[in-house]
C-alpha cells in the first residue's frame, strides 16, 4: 500500500552550528514539550484508562449500586463475588483454555509462515515475485465477511461446527503478517550473507533455520505480539462458528451481555477477566507492541 | 533501531557458525567463493538448483494456500449462494433463486438503512478519530519526560476487546445511574437516552470504536512524523514560519500517504463495523437496537444469516459490501491522484 519513504532525520551535510540552529524559532526537530502539552497528554491518558479503571471499580460493586445515581467511583466489597459468578455463568474457564489455544496456534503459525513468505519476497528471486507481493498485499481489502457464509457451511459439512480448528484454520498466516516480516528482512537481513551460506553449498532451508531466522528474531516477536492480541480479539468468525458450550473468551462475554437478566457487576467481571492477560502481556511488552505498530506503520 | 542492529550482529556471527556445522561441508572444500557443485549433471547440483528454484514458492505458499482455501475459493462460493435460496434450517436444501436475494435486498428499507447507519458512524467514528490522532501524535513528538510510558498508555484501549469495551461502555451510557448522564447532569444538560435515541445510539457505538483506535492511529501518525527530515523544519523556520505554520506546511504534507492510508484502513474498518453495535444492542443487539438505529451492514447480514437464518440473503449481502468497497477504495485512489496532481 501506500509506503511512506523512510529517510534518516540526520543528513550527511553539517547544520549551520548549534546556537545558530536554536536561534531561529523551532529550528531543532525535537521540541521539549511544554506544561500544556504534558496537560493534554494526561487528558487523553486518562480518558484512555478511566473505562478500564471503572471496569474494575464496577466489578467490585453489587448490580443494585450500579443501578444508583451517582455511581460507584470507588471500589466495594463484592470483587471476588462477581469473578466467581462470571467465571461460572460464563464459562470462563473453558474459553480461557479455548482462547489461549486458538490465539497461541494462530500465533505460532503466523509468525513461521510469515517470516519464511517475507525472506522470500525480501531476498529470493523468482518469477512473478513482484506481482505475488502486490496480490499479497491486495487480499487485505478483502473483508472477512465474504468469507463466512460458505465457510460456516463447510465447516458443518466436515461436521467442524463448534470445534477449535473452525476457528484457527482460516487465519493461519496474515497478508499484513507476510508484508511486515518482508519490510523488516529487506532492511534487516544482508544479501551478501544469504549469497555467502549459498557458495558454502548451504540448502534454503539450511539457510532459514542459520541465518534467517536469528536475523528476523526481534521482528517475530513483535509479530507474535501483534498477532496473539488479534487473535484474542477476533470477534466476527468465531461468534458465527462457536457455540455456548465451546467459546473463546469474547463469544462467552457475548453470552454474558445478551443474558436477559443481566447483572451488570458481573458482566463487568467478566470483562475484567476477559482483558486481564492481555492488559498484563501489554504491561511487559508494552513498549515492543508500540515499537511494532510503529515501525509496521513507516514501512506500510 | 537498535534492535534491527542487533540482530544484524545476530545473524552475522550466527551464520559463520553455520557452514563449520556441516560435516564435510562443501565450503570447507572449495572454499568461499567456488561454487559448490563438483560437476554440471551430478545429482547435487541438480538439487541446489531444484532447490533454489522451487523454495521460494514453497516458502510463500502457506500464505496463498491459506488465503486462496479460506478467503479466495468462499468468495466466489459466496457470490454463488447469494444467487441461491440457502436456509439455515435446511443445508441441504438449496435452490435456484437468481437475482432474487438482491431484489430483496434492493427494496428493503432495512438494507437501506443499515447502508446509512454505517455510512453516518463510520464517518462521525472516522474523522474525529483521525483529527484527534494527529494532534496527538503532535504532541507525542516532542522531547518528552516517560515517552514510552505515554505511548503505551494511549494504546492500552486497542489492547481491550471490542467485546470488553462494548459491555463497559453500554454501562457508562446506560439510561439512569449511568456515568455518562450523571455526568452531564454537573452541566446542566438533561439525560440523554443513549441506545434508544437515533444520533445519541449511533454517537455512542462511534465513541467505542474512537476509544479503541485513536492511539493506535497516534503512533502510526508518530512514526511517519519521526521520519520526517530535520532540515525541512529548519528551512520553514528560517523563512519565518512559526510551529503552527510548520505543523501546516511541513508536517501534514509530509504525512499526506500516511494519511491516505489510515483513511483507507478505517474505511475498510468501518464498512465492517460489527462488534460494536452488536454487544451495544444487548438482547435486541443483532437487529441494532429497537429501531434498527444502528444496524450496521456488518450487523445486518449476521442478523439475517444466522438470527432469521437466510444465508443466502447474507451472502447477497456480504457480495454487497464487497461492491461498495470497491467503490470506495476507487473513490480513494482518485482523490489521492488529483491530490498528487495538485501539488
Amino acid at each position: 500500500m501506500t509506503a511512506t519513504q523512510l529517510t534518516p532525520p540526520q543528513t550527511g551535510k553539517k547544520p549551520p552550528s548549534r546556537r545558530e540552529r536554536k536561534r531561529v524559532m523551532g529550528a531543532g526537530k525535537q521540541l521539549h514539550a511544554g506544561p500544556v502539552t504534558y496537560v493534554v497528554l494526561t487528558l487523553f491518558a486518562l480518558v484512555s484508562l478511566a473505562p478500564l479503571v471503572w471496569t474494575a471499580i464496577a466489578a467490585s460493586r453489587t448490580n443494585a449500586r450500579l443501578a444508583q445515581t451517582p455511581p460507584p467511583l470507588w471500589f466495594g466489597g463484592n470483587l471476588f463475588k462477581n469473578l466467581e459468578t462470571a467465571w461460572e455463568e460464563a464459562g470462563l474457564g473453558t474459553a480461557m483454555v479455548n482462547s489461549v489455544i486458538v490465539a497461541g496456534t494462530i500465533t505460532v503459525a503466523t509468525v513461521l509462515f510469515s517470516t519464511l513468505a517475507g525472506f522470500a519476497f525480501a531476498k529470493l528471486r523468482f518469477k512473478f515475485s513482484n506481482v505475488l507481493l502486490l496480490l499479497t498485499i491486495g487480499t487485505m481489502m478483502v473483508p472477512p465477511q465474504l468469507a463466512v457464509v460458505p465457510l460456516y457451511l463447510w465447516m458443518a459439512d466436515l461436521g467442524w461446527s463448534n470445534q477449535l480448528q473452525t476457528v484457527v484454520l482460516p487465519t493461519l498466516v496474515t497478508a499484513f503478517g507476510v508484508f511486515f516480516m518482508r519490510q523488516y528482512l529487506v532492511q534487516a537481513l544482508p544479501t551478501e550473507l544469504i549469497e555467502a551460506a549459498r557458495v558454502d553449498g548451504a540448502s534454503s532451508l539450511r539457510i532459514v533455520w542459520h541465518v534467517v531466522f536469528p536475523a528476523a528474531r526481534p521482528a517475530m516477536a513483535v509479530l507474535g505480539l501483534l498477532t496473539f492480541v488479534f487473535a484474542w480479539n477476533d470477534f466476527l468468525w468465531p461468534i458465527i462458528a462457536l457455540n455456548q458450550e465451546n467459546p473463546t473468551v469474547q463469544v462467552a462475554l457475548n453470552s454474558l451481555g445478551t443474558g436477559y437478566v443481566p447483572d451488570q457487576s458481573v458482566i463487568m467481571a467478566g470483562a475484567l477477566l476477559g482483558t486481564l492477560p492481555l492488559l498484563i502481556a501489554f504491561l511487559l511488552f508494552g513498549k515492543q507492541i508500540v515499537g511494532g505498530i510503529m515501525q509496521g506503520a513507516i514501512k506500510g | 533501531m537498535t534492535s534491527s542492529k542487533q540482530a544484524l550482529a545476530h545473524s552475522a556471527s550466527s551464520a559463520d557458525a553455520a557452514p563449520g556445522e556441516q560435516p564435510g561441508a562443501a565450503g570447507r572444500a572449495h572454499g568461499r567463493g567456488t561454487p559448490p557443485e563438483p560437476g554440471p549433471g551430478s545429482w547435487r547440483s541438480k538439487l541446489y538448483r531444484w532447490d533454489m528454484k522451487a523454495s521460494p514458492y514453497a516458502f510463500i505458499s502457506p500464505f496463498f494456500i491459506v488465503f486462496g482455501a479460506f478467503s479466495l475459493v468462499p468468495l466466489l462460493y459466496t457470490a454463488w449462494y447469494s444467487l441461491h435460496n440457502v436456509q439455515l434450517s435446511d443445508l441441504d436444501g438449496q435452490s435456484w433463486a437468481g437475482l432474487k436475494n438482491y431484489e430483496n435486498l434492493l427494496s428493503s428499507d432495512f438494507f437501506w438503512n443499515s447502508l446509512w447507519v454505517t455510512f453516518t458512524i463510520g464517518v462521525i467514528s472516522t474523522v474525529p478519530q483521525l483529527l484527534m490522532a494527529i494532534g496527538l501524535a503532535h504532541l507525542l513528538n516532542y522531547k518528552l519526560r516517560g515517552s514510552v510510558v505515554w505511548r503505551v498508555v494511549m494504546l492500552t484501549p486497542y489492547a481491550t476487546s471490542v467485546a470488553a469495551a462494548t459491555l463497559v461502555f453500554v454501562l457508562l451510557y446506560s439510561w439512569d445511574g449511568g456515568m455518562i448522564n450523571w455526568m452531564l447532569g454537573f452541566v446542566g444538560i438533561d439525560p440523554v437516552n443513549w441506545t434508544e435515541s437515533d444520533w445519541g445510539s449511533k454517537f455512542a457505538v462511534s465513541t467505542i470504536v474512537i476509544w479503541r483506535w485513536t492511539g493506535y492511529n497516534a503512533l502510526i501518525y508518530l512514526a511517519a512524523m519521526q521520519a520526517i527530515p530535520a532540515d525541512l523544519y529548519e528551512s520553514a523556520a528560517i523563512d519565518g514560519a512559526n510551529r503552527w505554520q510548520q505543523f501546516l506546511h511541513v508536517t501534514i504534507p509530509q504525512l499526506r500517504p500516511t494519511i491516505l492510508f489510515t483513511v483507507v484502513v478505517s474505511t475498510i474498518g468501518a464498512t465492517q463495523l460489527f462488534g460494536e453495535p452488536l454487544l451495544f444492542g444487548g438482547v435486541s443487539g443483532s437487529k441494532g437496537g429497537s429501531g434498527h438505529q444502528f444496524q450496521t451492514l456488518g450487523l445486518y447480514m449476521y442478523d439475517q444469516g444466522w438470527i432469521i437464518g437466510n444465508l443466502g440473503k447474507a451472502s447477497a449481502i456480504a457480495w454487497s459490501m464487497f461492491l461498495i468497497l470497491l467503490i470506495v477504495a476507487a473513490v480513494n485512489l482518485l482523490i489521492s491522484r488529483r491530490l498528487r496532481k495538485s501539488q
